[in-house]
């Protein structure tokens, strides 16, 4: 069939592992240990970021790449984009591919709004004949005609996204392939960019790839999705299927228990274990809506951390998030000062809070000082299941009308009569 | 799928050595192009005199060079006619020609990191375009020359023809050894240190400021070794007519120049690869 528009076989990529300090950025390293393996032969392990990846894409058809953090989607856009090569399988693509990796990608602060579009044009690659010939429409979409003579560097952060993703947005490959970009600016504009990504696809018959952890997002856009799980393809097909499989599934084990595989990435800290638990410390993944749940999250430090911060996000499933609690509003005296070791943090849901529901957990550990540094963050690590047991909505039928949360506020009544109408402090 | 369907492009692990990637190059021209007017447009924005940098950095060095081999050390030019001053300053103006494109190529890519691991382009896009701004500024200090060359009443001569050749040796070495140093510095950020150094050394190892026919027999046999010695002696030849010590070094220099070209980009193309993982 010629509807095909990219073909992928058997793709793998090899990355070798480095292990603690054997990375050689400076060739006195790089020296001293070719002397060292000469003598004791170094094992050299290897992480497969893709492991014999197949699928087919058909021209015009949304696919959704999805998959935790670490999946090997970023490696899976990387190849197509051909930033980087797969160490072994082929891609057979059937049309010009542009990629969105990064919105802005290329922009430089003292250039002219102007000037950037063409640097950005060019550096997406796109012919200086194209760019003017879509200059006008550029300009429009990004709404920034006033601006377009004043250095980017002065551009409030909603303007300069809204430019690059305006540059990006009108290339005109056959096979786009977008990454998560649709996570900055304002809600108006990402709802506009998912506009503009339905269009390119519907009516322009482009074909699109686009790697998302917004379900919602994906659901919207993508007929279709490949799920990814340790580098392996573990479903392809209808969309909605393919995310319910990546809600049910995988995320975490019996239990609802999610343990991660720590990588070279964790130098300072890394999860070792993540779960739901009623007031006993077992882990569940079913809560009655009266009681309280407790989030329990292990992780083990490496190096001194100081001004640690720890966060949860609970979300339905379907992408929204309802909440996002941090360590440092529970637990103010912390002094959130870590040495070495293994610590377990844990926050507590109050019961007759979440609507009965299924929710998902995104961890995340971060530094907020000036120089802003993510420790470790698994999206979606586990989920756990608010059960109905006769509250007050039960007789409602689905709470997703009601609301997200319940909220137990204070109600009072008083009878109106002639007199002054006042609220008796009881 | 039918055989009839010929794919646009085919991704899998690359393998062996491969020469200029010529076609690649020429589709992303407009590419390369836009970035060299980048670097152009950015290099003076907020500095004060801007373009005149260009000429003060060289009349400097120039005036430098003639006062303590000129006037202190009372070498000579080789010719009568011409002057210390013009002298030195021909010989700086090929040799920033190297020594820049040299030092930008090298630092192209971890200067541009960004680029390299976010999007796809013939990675050698970024080291040739440095080259654009280095010969603009060559323009540039070209109008001061000829400016000093009426002023001292130096006739030009039918070997200014050969200013081009001179002048493409300087840029091809010049991209050879940097496009060699860019790669290498993807993995070791020594470059970054080491190539100033480098260049500095060769400049004192490159008859710049001094001609060669004033060094003593033993030293000319040996600086003819540096490739870059037949480059600016060839090169002030044309422009000033001073004599050249040894056209045989002439010869060397542009075949050493074609080679390391040649050499280096294909050093490149083979770590290319590797670039998006390891920078």
């Amino acid at each position: 069939m010629s509807d095909i528009a990219l073909s992928v076989r058997g793709l793998t990529k090899e990355y070798r592992i480095l292990h603690n300090a054997e990375k050689h950025n400076r060739i006195t390293d790089a020296v001293a240990h070719s002397v060292k393996s000469l003598i004791r032969k170094s094992e050299v392990e290897t992480f497969k970021a893709l492991d014999d990846v197949s699928f087919d894409v058909k021209k015009g058809e949304v696919l959704g790449i999805i998959g935790r953090n670490g999946a090997g989607k970023s490696t899976l856009l990387k190849i197509l984009s051909r930033i980087t090569e797969p160490t072994s399988g082929e891609v057979h693509l059937f049309g010009r591919v542009g990629s969105l990796l990064e919105v802005g990608t290329g922009f430089h602060p003292e250039l002219t709004g102007r000037e950037n579009i063409f640097l950005n044009g060019a550096i997406l690659g796109m012919r200086k004949g194209e760019i003017e010939r879509q200059f006008d429409a550029i300009v429009d979409f990004a709404e920034v005609e006033k601006f377009l003579d004043t250095p980017v560097k002065r551009y409030s952060s909603g303007m300069y996204v809204r430019l690059a993703f305006a540059v990006a947005a009108h290339l005109n490959p056959e096979i786009l392939v977008v990454d998560e970009v649709l996570a900055v600016g304002d809600a108006q504009f990402q709802k506009k960019c998912l506009g503009k990504m339905q269009d390119v696809s519907r009516n322009e018959g482009r074909t699109v790839l686009f790697v998302s952890h917004n379900m919602a997002a994906v659901t919207a856009l993508c007929c279709s999705c490949l799920l990814l799980r340790s580098g392996r393809s573990v479903g392809h097909g209808e969309s909605q299927e393919v995310i319910r499989s990546y809600m049910d599934n995988g995320n975490a084990g019996i239990g609802g228990v999610f343990e991660p595989i720590m990588s070279s990435k964790n130098k300072e800290l890394g999860f070792v274990k993540a779960f739901a638990c009623g007031g006993e410390g077992i882990p569940a993944s079913s809560f009655d809506v009266r009681h309280p749940i407790e989030l329990v999250l292990h992780y083990k430090v490496f190096e001194k951390i100081t001004g640690l911060e720890l966060s949860a996000r609970v979300e339905r499933l379907d992408g929204t998030a309802v909440f996002t609690s941090m360590l440092s509003q529970g637990s103010p005296r912390d002094s959130q000062v870590r040495d070495p070791g293994l610590y377990a943090s844990k926050l507590t849901i109050p019961g007759l809070f979440l609507m009965p529901d299924e929710y998902t957990v995104t961890i995340a550990a971060h530094v907020p000082a000036r120089q802003f540094k993510v420790l470790d963050v698994h999206e979606q690590a586990f989920q756990f299941k608010v059960e109905e047991t006769g509250t007050v909505f039960s007789r409602y039928g689905n709470g997703r009308s009601i609301g997200a949360v319940m909220l137990s506020a204070e109600w009072d009544t008083l009878t109106i009569t002639d007199k002054a109408l006042t609220w008796k402090a009881s | 799928m039918s055989e009839q369907a010929v794919p646009h492009l085919i991704i899998r692990k690359k393998s062996g050595w491969q020469a200029l990637p010529f076609r690649e190059l020429w589709e992303f021209r407009d590419l390369l192009n836009t970035l060299a007017l980048r670097d152009v447009k950015l290099r003076y924005r907020q500095t004060a005199i801007g373009v005149i940098w260009v000429v003060l950095q060289p009349l400097i060095g120039a005036g430098l060079f003639s006062f303590i081999f000129g006037s202190v050390a009372k070498l000579s030019t080789g010719s009568d006619k011409v002057p210390y001053f013009a002298f030195s300053f021909a010989g700086l103006m090929c040799w920033n020609v190297f020594a820049q494109i040299l030092q930008k190529a090298s630092d192209s890519m971890v200067g541009n990191a960004h680029l390299v691991s976010k999007i796809y382009f013939p990675r050698m896009i970024l080291p040739l375009a440095t080259v654009h701004g280095v010969l603009l500024d060559f323009c540039v200090s070209g109008i001061l020359m000829a400016v000093l060359l009426i002023l001292y009443q130096i006739p030009i001569h039918v070997g200014a023809l050969f200013l081009p050749v001179a002048l493409a040796m300087a840029v091809m070495m010049a991209l050879g050894i940097g496009l060699w140093a860019a790669s290498l510095n993807v993995t070791f950020r020594d470059v970054k240190y080491v190539v100033p150094v480098f260049v500095n050394f060769l400049m004192w190892a490159t008859p710049v400021a001094y001609a060669v026919s004033s060094l003593p027999i033993t030293a000319q046999r040996v600086i003819t070794f540096n490739p870059m010695a037949g480059v600016v002696e060839s090169f002030r030849w044309a422009i000033l007519g001073t004599p050249i010590a040894n056209w045989n070094s002439v010869a060397y220099s542009a075949l050493a120049s074609i080679l390391l070209f040649v050499l280096g980009a294909m050093m490149f193309q083979r770590a290319e690869r590797k670039f998006a993982d390891v920078i």
